[in-house]
């Protein structure tokens, strides 16, 4: 295929090539025109076209990967890559190659009049712009797939915040599926938190962890371990129904661990172990209170006993 | 040889590891302890690991040991100050020694000593 005329044939025909091409593209992107300015298209479209001749000129037709080619698919890299983040779907971003067929064919005809010159000339167009496309496509899934690793590292610093509820108690929601990877993360970021707040008391709300299985029960007790190494102990709490029966169910021991249903039953008794209590202010005031210094809003009070 | 000093406070027995464990010392720290224990009567025994960076299955094992021999002696055991690379090791390690009380400074391992030992 070292002589194939495709080079020669688009140097020939760019201008007729490259109409129809756009008119094509335009036709099957009628719904996408606010992502991809005609303008834009018609830029990608000319500098497609003249990397192909010049590496079709260079390295025959049919072996993609070649040096000559380079240009071709760093073009072709780039512009799968910004489809991608601009929310193009796969199909469509292969189509950009895939519809040059049509006008390439046409001016492959219309360059000649033996037969089998017009089929071998067809044949190889067609294998060429097949491994292009594919091409495209690969890099379209690689940019989405860089994409979602950066989303989920993102995800993991995000979902593991230790709030501070008091002097000396920590929070930890945890929202999601517990992986041995996230488990890391939250036991490394609430062990610090412990460190820096001198907190003695963490309480583990999985009121958004979908399901626990055995694995997951590991991974907290795990932590809850590793706090108590420390100094600090764990109350565990957000224990919807089900995954209390799930529990029992898979017979895991959570024995040795305070567990509450709700959030606020294990602030309750957090601060009940601090000796911390909270009162109502208009009873506070009602009582002759010894404490002087009370909350400005009165709304609630913490005193230590 | 060196030596981890034990210092008397009271009715109990301050230990605090400031240097890197190493197995011999380990074995030196239990045969001392015990020995202080038993001359003074002690009541607690505060061991403070804050300094402390590096543990391996040895080492856990021996703060557990000693934790057993003083209660054999009638006297609590108190760590504090593990750091969280520590604990997360000891815990992946599989050893969460569930026979030592634990707390996060020397000053809360003291009230803890006063109050468990009355």
């Amino acid at each position: 295929m070292a002589d194939s005329r495709l080079s020669e044939i688009i140097r020939a025909n760019e201008a007729d090539i490259l109409s129809s091409w756009m008119s094509s593209q335009l036709q099957s992107l009628v719904t996408r025109r606010e992502l991809l300015s005609e303008a834009d298209l018609h830029r990608e479209s000319r500098d497609f076209l003249a990397a192909l001749s010049r590496a079709a000129s260079q390295g025959g037709v049919v072996e993609i990967t070649s040096p000559s080619y380079a240009a071709v698919r760093d073009f072709l890299a780039s512009l799968s890559a910004s489809r991608a983040r601009q929310g193009f779907s796969p199909s469509e971003t292969a189509t950009f190659v895939f519809s040059l067929k049509q006008p390439l064919f046409t001016q492959i005809r219309k360059s000649t009049t033996d037969v089998h010159a017009l089929a071998d000339e067809t044949w190889a167009a067609t294998v060429l712009l097949d491994k292009l496309g594919l091409f495209t496509a690969e890099m379209f899934q690689k940019t989405r797939e860089q994409l979602i690793i950066t989303q989920q590292q993102e995800m993991l610093e995000l979902s593991t915040p230790v709030v501070t509820l008091w002097k000396g108690i920590l929070a930890l929601p945890l929202i999601g599926t517990l992986d041995s990877a996230r488990t890391q993360v939250v036991m490394e970021n609430l062990l610090q938190r412990i460190v820096e707040t001198g907190s003695a008391i963490a309480i583990l709300d999985i009121t958004g962890v979908p399901t626990v299985d055995t694995l997951v029960a590991q991974h907290l007790l795990k932590t809850v371990a590793a706090a108590r190494l420390m100094g600090a102990d764990c109350i565990i709490s957000g224990i919807r129904p089900q995954i209390a029966q799930t529990i029992v169910h898979l017979g895991v021991e959570l024995n040795t661990v305070t567990t509450k249903a709700t959030l606020a039953d294990a602030f309750a008794v957090a601060l009940k172990r601090l000796d911390l209590r909270v009162t109502n202010g208009q009873a506070a005031t009602a009582a002759p209170a010894p404490a002087p210094a009370r909350a400005a809003n009165g709304a609630a009070e913490t005193t230590g006993v | 040889m060196e030596r981890i000093p034990i210092l008397k406070m009271g009715r109990f027995l301050l230990v605090s590891i400031q240097v890197d464990m190493h197995d011999r010392l380990a074995l030196q720290l239990q045969d001392d302890l015990t020995t202080r224990i038993a001359e003074t009567g002690a009541q607690g025994v505060l061991i403070d690991i804050s300094a402390l960076e590096m543990v391996d299955s040895f080492i856990g094992r021996m703060l557990g040991n000693i934790a057993a021999m003083s209660s054999v002696l009638d006297a609590r055991t108190v760590v504090v100050g593990m750091r969280p690379a520590v604990a997360i090791t000891l815990v992946e390690l599989g050893m969460s020694l569930p026979g030592v009380q634990t707390a996060l400074d020397i000053e809360k391992g003291m009230e803890l000593l006063a109050a468990v030992s009355g």
